[in-house]
């Protein structure tokens, strides 16, 4: 799936969190959305999932407007995981992943559910309650939830987020191998700088509601005269607006 | 509308109570507890007023249906918590759910928690006090419609205001009920209120059918137009409801706060 934003905008009140935001994303590519905290990349994911209303601009979906009346239709090749959230603590595993995939009208369910537990080795704990998982099975049995509807289009916020290294290891090993093997665009949302070196194709930096600069991460390292992606991030980072 | 994803939102829930025997055990509890609570109270005014000749049957009924009224509202509220406090809300507001199929997930499946609990307290008040609301009838078919109606409308209300405020208007849904309580003639006539909060009661379905609760009782009389008149209002405030619940959906949409729902 392609996703194209243009010109989007979001103001809470006097507040302007998201400014005028463009970018394109292309089909089976990821997209790296980067920016120190409260820069406005968690407003710009839920706009683009229709869980926030723009103040203007719009979100193109394989060239079609995101707007409520299409948004359920869209939404079926899409997908989220984010370690903020959560699924139902006090189900098992199981039931959690049975019932997203009613939800997301999985035709072949009991099928989907074997490959996903299977390919993140998800046996061990698929009866246990979901609440009573460590945190790298918990991220593991969201990704799973991430990819019951076979997306086209996902949202990865923060996928490794307080993941021991092995765990988040395995994690990016895990949707590098599925996205070679499956039609799939990424956008991720990431702290961690050598993740979005190994899986994204493009990087778009975000600070205080703006995009600052956007490239490979190449080409960012080279632009701004750093020898890897986290020295740039912090030099857009700490930097005083002189970038654009 | 999706009847399979309603039925997936509807097994999330039956999962839970499934799950969980506290749960179910909680959705027996208060209602019996109730039953045990009025009947003695009820015992109590029959041995010391000649009010009415069949108190215990009288209060022990509206309090069967009051639980019932206060079951069904609590039931939806607790679903829609439930999402809050996993922190799954955001997880369900971007898969592919029209609104309406939540609110009628929540609305068929709120029936099944309210019945686990009415069913055995209904049942106890039998042998314990000789008290039966089934003596009612077929009209008692209609007044717990009539009262689902207007408990999940009351849910509705108050998820809107869970949608509209977050998670700091949970204590507006457990208080919701009791603030109609009063009005709603529950335990006694209508004529008991001042004449001008008789005007505003009667504005509620909750008269009608309390009123007509006691008529079947009482005089063995069953007055069709004033169930009729129940069903439409409750009908009317489930309308205006799922009204407000969209705009609350919509509002929430545009100041952001359905994706931090929950944290």
């Amino acid at each position: 799936m392609k996703l194209e934003i243009k010109n989007l905008v979001k103001k809470f009140e006097s507040v302007t969190a998201v400014n005028n935001i463009s970018f394109t994303l292309k089909k089976n590519s990821t997209l790296g959305l980067l920016g120190p905290n409260g820069c406005g990349k968690t407003t710009s994911i839920g706009m683009m999932l229709g869980l926030i209303t723009p103040t203007s601009g719009k979100i193109y979906i394989n060239d079609i407007v995101l707007e409520p009346k299409n948004r359920i239709e869209l939404l079926t090749s899409m997908n989220f995981a984010s370690p903020y959230i959560e699924l139902p603590k006090k189900l098992t595993v199981k039931q959690n992943l049975e019932v997203y995939a009613r939800l997301y009208g999985v035709k072949k369910i009991y099928e989907r559910l074997s490959e996903l537990v299977e390919d993140l080795n998800l046996q061990k704990f698929l009866n246990k309650k979901t609440g009573e998982l460590s945190s790298g099975q918990k991220n593991r049995v969201s990704l799973a939830k991430s990819l019951i509807n076979k997306p086209k289009l996902l949202f990865l916020d923060e996928p490794t987020a307080s993941l021991d290294p092995d765990v988040g290891d395995f994690v990016r090993e895990y949707i590098e191998r599925y996205k070679k093997n499956n039609e799939l665009t990424i956008l991720l949302a990431s702290h961690n700088m050598k993740e979005v070196e190994r899986l994204c194709n493009k990087v778009v930096m975000m600070k205080q509601g703006e995009i600052v600069d956007s490239g490979t991460c190449g080409e960012l390292i080279k632009k701004h005269g750093r020898t890897n992606l986290e020295d740039t991030f912090l030099k857009i980072a700490r930097s005083k607006n002189e970038l654009g | 509308m999706n009847w399979g994803k309603v039925f997936a939102l509807s097994l999330r829930h039956i999962y839970l109570i499934k799950g969980s025997f506290p749960r179910i055990l909680d959705l027996i509890y208060w209602p019996t507890i109730q039953i045990f609570l009025w009947g003695f109270i009820s015992k109590f005014f029959t041995l010391s007023s000649s009010y009415f000749e069949n108190t215990v049957g009288i209060i022990l009924s509206a309090a069967i249906l009051y639980d019932f009224l206060f079951r069904s509202s609590i039931s939806y509220n607790m679903m829609f918590l439930e999402e809050i406090w996993s922190r799954n809300f955001t997880n369900l507001f971007i898969a592919p759910i029209k609104i309406s199929e939540i609110i009628t997930a929540l609305t068929f499946t709120a029936i099944f928690r309210t019945l686990i609990g009415l069913i055995p307290a209904a049942l106890i008040a039998i042998p314990l006090f000789g008290v039966s609301i089934f003596k009612i009838g077929a009209p008692l078919i209609f007044l717990l419609i009539t009262l689902y109606i207007f408990g999940v409308t009351l849910g509705l209300l108050v998820t809107a205001g869970l949608v509209r405020f977050g998670p700091s208007f949970e204590n507006i849904a457990w208080a919701s009920l009791f603030f109609l309580a009063p009005l709603g003639c529950i335990y006694y006539p209508i004529e008991i209120l001042p004449e001008w909060l008789q005007v505003i009661a009667k504005i509620l379905p909750l008269v009608h059918i309390f009123e007509e609760m006691r008529n079947i009782l009482i005089h063995d009389i069953i007055n069709y137009s004033q169930i009729l008149k129940a069903i439409f209002i409750s009908f009317l405030y489930f309308l205006i409801g799922i009204l407000i619940f969209y705009l609350s959906y919509n509002g929430a949409k545009n100041r952001g706060t359905l994706i931090n729902m929950g944290e």
